[in-house]
């Protein structure tokens, strides 16, 4: 006869194997949908590029060196990529102004909203999210359309005598940042909003009561117990951002090139996949460390306040 | 009692407050005027919905009235913005920042005047120890008791040394021991400070045990101000009767009025003496009220005579319910209890009330 304790054993063994049972989904998903493709991409990265795209099975760390580096054509010599780093920070550069102009719009966008009465709340929430109903594309071309140079911001300038002739908005980085802040904008205001709901609004009047002025009570009270949502929405902004390709081909006119046109480059002609792995987890990394940063200087920040 | 203009810390003057518009327009406060006097614990009290927490709001600034005035010292304040107003509020919620220490809360207002670090240092210790908090000062305020935080709320309100203090309820959140607590402790940091404190409450009892004054609220109106006793003992009209304690009222027709007394005949044709207001006219039928423990049950006959219905013991008292002869009304009765025995009567049982030369007062409406 088992004793006591070995039927609590075996009762032990047969939760542990139950659990495994009903985690499976979310394992199954989690390595199909994120590590087995991560995985095959940091693979890749360590081949040999095939003639004609693919790669050929035989390693090689070239594709990572040339993420940062040159080698020249008649000496082998290596020198710095001066276009990859140029690319890089570029990205980063927009992704940040994009995540700073979705902020500064977002902010009081979501504060507007959270003052509402409740009733109202979910009408301007579902004005917020309609843009994500269209396609990411057409709401791209409809930016072109406005900011061309026949576009209407250039005809009204023009019709009101502002203007002479029509500004180059299109095929800049104005024209990037315009678009990305428009498509991204939403990223921004959801949490801010999330955060901002759940503030309590009889501190902010006892802010008001303790001779805070309407800044001080912002800077003092609201945006340190909104926080959170705007950490959590400056890095639901910038991570699309930075990898962002849709609207800095269609808005940048591919003139000058960004993160994923130069990934899109080596899986298309360039035919160089090892090297585009290579750079798709250096944007990984970039991100990663960036996050890093920001959320350290966030949270210390905080600390700092009490 | 004639006001002296240069002594009132607040005065209000015919202040109206609407809220909404049009059809859907509730005027929270209709026309309200009352002074509050320098150094005094003024308690606005009434029932839930009855404009006194609007009146407050207006003082404090985070409301604008819609007409009337609202004078400080003798300026007009109603329509500065609150940070411009040298009023503090302790919140029904107490609203702590809570992402800032005990300590920070507290100097949060001196900060925001600017006053020196050394200053609000030096003040922020001295309202910790008022509010006996040294040694929670640096906790953060999600990590202290409910008790605590009132305290915290309350040091934080004084600590920028306002001309006047709100207090919206600010012992509702309460339980009883602590609430008791607290009320000894708001009069104590009332006489200490000599701040003007304007209480807010719905709780007759803690309006009678701490305030100087007290001013009775009812839908948007005020109906009385007077000391505490003024409000129990001398009750301007039925709704303050009714509302402050526990009232018998008995219908009766008033004559011989003489030197503020007046015979009152009550329905069963007992008369009964009762104190009267200034200026009263013999009436065929008015309002006479008797509190339930300035009446006495007795055996045999008295004024009043009836049939004991219902016996509820209190601890302290026990309140014996009478249903009168004659008229079919419900009359209470509250008796002191003794140890080692029971009120004497029980349900069922014939007797009388005695109701004693000074117990009855006649209503004005």
């Amino acid at each position: 006869m088992a004793t006591a304790e070995e039927i609590a054993k075996a009762a032990d063994r047969r939760d542990v194997r139950n659990r495994w049972y009903l985690s499976a989904p979310a394992l199954l998903t989690i390595f199909f949908a994120a590590v087995g493709p991560l995985a095959i991409v940091l693979v890749y990265s360590f081949l040999t590029p095939g003639s004609y795209g693919d790669v050929k099975w035989q390693f090689s760390p070239e594709a990572w060196v040339s993420v940062l580096f040159e080698r020249d054509i008649f000496d082998d010599t290596l020198s710095l990529a001066g276009a990859h780093i140029s690319i890089f920070w570029r990205s980063v550069k927009l992704a940040i102004i994009t995540t700073l102009i979705t902020l500064a719009l977002g902010f009081p966008t979501a504060y507007f909203m959270a003052t509402r009465s409740e009733k109202t709340r979910d009408l301007w929430l579902f004005l917020i999210t309609i843009p994500f109903w269209t396609n990411l594309l057409i709401r791209t071309f409809a930016v072109l359309q406005i900011i061309r140079n026949e576009g209407i911001v250039n005809t009204v300038l023009m019709k009101l005598g502002i203007i002479s002739a029509p500004i180059q908005i299109l095929y800049t980085d104005v024209a990037i940042l315009i678009g990305m802040a428009y498509v991204y904008l939403p990223l921004m205001v959801l949490p801010v909003y999330a955060s901002m709901e759940k503030l309590d609004f009889r501190l902010v009047e006892a802010g008001y009561d303790l001779y805070a002025s309407r800044w001080q009570v912002l800077r003092r009270i609201i945006f340190p117990l909104v926080k959170p949502g705007v950490i959590a929405g400056s890095i639901l902004v910038f991570i699309p951002a930075i990898g962002a390709y849709v609207t800095p081909s269609v808005l940048g006119g591919g003139k000058n090139m960004m993160l994923s046109n130069l990934i899109e480059l080596q899986f298309g002609q360039g035919r160089n996949w090892p090297l585009g792995s290579a750079l798709s987890i250096t944007v990984m990394l970039i991100v990663m460390v960036a996050l890093l940063v920001y959320v350290r200087n966030a949270g210390s920040k905080e600390m700092r306040h009490g | 009692m004639p006001e002296q203009p240069g002594k009132n810390a607040i005065e209000v003057r015919g202040v109206r407050k609407v809220f909404g518009a049009g059809e859907a327009a509730v005027a929270a406060l209709d026309t309200v005027s009352v002074s509050i006097r320098e150094n005094e614990f003024f308690t606005l009290l009434g029932p839930s919905g009855c404009g006194k927490t609007t009146l407050l709001r207006l003082i404090a600034g985070f409301d604008y009235p819609s007409a009337g005035e609202i004078l400080l010292h003798g300026d007009d304040i109603a329509l500065l913005p609150p940070f411009k107003r040298p009023v503090n509020t302790v919140f029904q919620s107490y609203a702590l920042f809570p992402h800032m220490t005990v300590a920070e809360n507290i100097g949060f207002g001196l900060e925001m005047l600017r006053k020196p670090k050394a200053e609000i240092k030096a003040r922020v210790a001295e309202m910790l120890k008022l509010v006996r908090m040294e040694h929670l000062a640096s906790r953060r305020t999600s990590q202290i008791s409910g008790g605590q935080q009132q305290r915290v709320a309350l040091a934080r309100a004084l600590a920028p040394q306002p001309k006047v203090l709100l207090l919206d309820e600010p012992l509702s959140a309460l339980d009883y021991k602590l609430r008791k607590e607290m009320q000894i402790e708001l009069k104590r940091l009332q006489n200490q400070t000599g701040i003007t404190f304007i209480f807010v409450t719905h709780d007759q009892e803690e309006a009678l045990t701490m305030s100087d004054r007290i001013a009775v609220m009812s839908a948007g109106k005020i109906l009385q101000v007077g000391s505490p006793w003024d409000i129990y003992d001398k009750p301007a009209d039925r709704f303050v009767a009714d509302f402050i304690g526990e009232t018998n009222f008995l219908t009766a027709s008033i004559a011989g009025i003489e030197n503020g007394k007046a015979r009152a005949t009550l329905k069963s044709g007992a008369t009964i003496a009762a104190s009267v207001a200034d200026g009263f006219q013999p009436k065929s039928e008015a309002t006479v009220v008797v509190r339930p423990e300035h009446a006495k049950l007795v055996k045999g006959k008295a004024e009043l005579s009836g049939t004991v219905e219902n016996i509820v013991y209190f601890g302290t008292d026990t309140h014996i319910h009478v249903r009168l002869d004659g008229s079919n009304d419900l009359f209470i009765v509250r008796q002191q209890n003794a140890r080692n025995a029971d009120c004497g009567f029980e349900t069922g049982d014939k007797a009388g009330i005695a109701i004693g030369d000074d117990a009855a007062q006649v209503l004005r409406d």
